[in-house]
């Protein structure tokens, strides 16, 4: 049992390779849902338990799905996944259900998971695979949370609902307009990758100090 | 029932619906395959002709499903069907123009899970369109799905030209370009009766 590699594998997906901000993958429900911080939790959080899921029974069956017919095999164990998710959120909240609308379906074409199914879940036994996954969605989510907040708190006022500013706030239509959304995501790319790259200049400096 | 006439569902997707400026659809071709104009044309055709299959099978298919009252099968149905015709394209371009296939490379089977393609088959099926509705709707959607591209793929040929900060270059700079473009797209709102 190898604690510290699974915990890797999980940090690996939620912050070494997120999928929004470094592998620029799941752009769909990324713009299309993240108008309020609410709405980019709740589909992060469906997106990570079908990547889960899935992931956990593509790695089970892997030696039994023949290599020739292996992408359909996958994307039906993901729509039956999302089929159920689909079903549980319109029994939990339908107003949820009403706000992110077909985009919940539309996790079945989410890149990511096919991505994980063939990348990573195909070639590794469970545990891994699973723990990959999770780590996976959840920086997803934190992905969408990111995008979410900015949204909401320009866009309109708010944070989860509740007003942070007094009465004389203008809310910035555009920003839960389409475009909106664009903007808000090419400023975490571009403020993620600055801070990569001073994090990389810094270490690379401190490297150079030591001999 | 939805009433909408069939010019005013085919140009609301075109100019101020469109699937990508406006619905998000089909993000990652429209990121990935915009470089270049040469690419961008027949991946907007392939994916167009893929859309007007996906939707007229998804209309049958649909009908048959909830005869049977097997709605909960639809994204599983639809999902197969739109594999097998990506499959169907796949085999047809590789065939007649191999160069092509080259190029787009693994862009092509990745169709399949193109959000736009799924997208209008089950927009349709949530707005319950008729046959004719959803012939519009699908080719409206591809028309907008290879404009985008194509004016994406022109200002990004141009973009190359110029000199763009390092932070900037990749995914950060197109993903700024389309959100320009979305916000003039957003000119057009009101044209075909609006939403």
């Amino acid at each position: 049992m190898s604690t510290p590699s699974s915990f890797d594998e999980f940090l690996d997906g939620l912050w070494k390779q997120n999928p929004i901000f470094v592998m620029v993958l799941g752009m769909c429900p990324t713009l299309a849902v993240t108008v309020s911080a609410v709405n980019a939790i709740s589909m992060g959080l469906a997106t990570t338990f079908v990547l889960g899921t899935s992931c956990l029974l593509v790695s089970l069956l892997r030696h039994a799905i023949p290599k020739q017919v292996r992408i359909a095999s996958y994307i039906v164990i993901i729509a039956t996944f999302v089929t159920v998710v689909d079903y549980a959120i319109q029994a939990i909240s339908l107003d949820l259900y009403e706000a992110l609308g077909a985009y919940i379906k539309l996790i079945v074409a989410n890149c990511i998971l096919l991505g994980r199914a063939e990348a990573h879940a195909a070639k590794n036994p469970p545990l891994p695979a699973t723990t990959n996954a999770i780590g996976m969605g959840l920086g997803f989510t934190l992905g969408l949370f990111l995008i979410g907040c900015v949204r909401e708190i320009l866009g309109a006022g708010k944070l989860f609902g509740v007003a942070l500013f007094g009465d004389h706030f203008q809310p910035w239509v555009v920003m839960v307009l389409p475009p909106g959304g664009f903007f808000v995501l090419g400023f975490w790319l571009i403020t993620i990758a600055a801070f990569r790259h001073f994090n990389k200049k810094r270490n690379a400096q401190l490297q150079g100090a030591q001999p | 029932m939805n009433n909408d006439s069939v010019a005013n569902i085919l140009l609301t997707t075109i100019l101020p619906g469109n699937f990508v400026l406006a619905m998000f659809l089909g993000m990652c071709p429209f990121l990935g395959v915009s470089q270049k104009l040469s690419t961008a044309v027949p991946m907007g055709i392939a994916t167009a002709f893929v859309i007007l299959v996906a939707s007229v099978s998804a209309y049958f298919l649909n009908m048959v499903l909830v005869h049977f009252h097997l709605e909960f099968l639809s994204v599983i149905t639809f999902i197969t069907v739109i594999a097998c015709a990506v499959q169907l394209v796949e085999m047809f371009v590789k065939k007649t123009f191999p160069e092509l296939f080259r190029q787009l490379g693994i862009y092509l089977p990745l169709i399949t899970t193109n959000c736009a393609v799924l997208g209008v088959a089950l927009f349709q099926t949530a707005r319950h369109y008729n046959f004719a509705q959803s012939l519009a709707y699908s080719i409206g959607g591809g028309m907008g799905f290879t404009l985008a591209l194509i004016l994406m793929a022109g200002v990004r040929e141009r973009m190359q030209l110029s000199n763009v900060p390092t932070l900037v270059q990749g995914a950060a700079l197109s993903v700024v370009i389309g959100g320009l473009l979305s916000l003039s797209f957003m000119g057009f709102s009101g044209i075909g009766g609006g939403e």
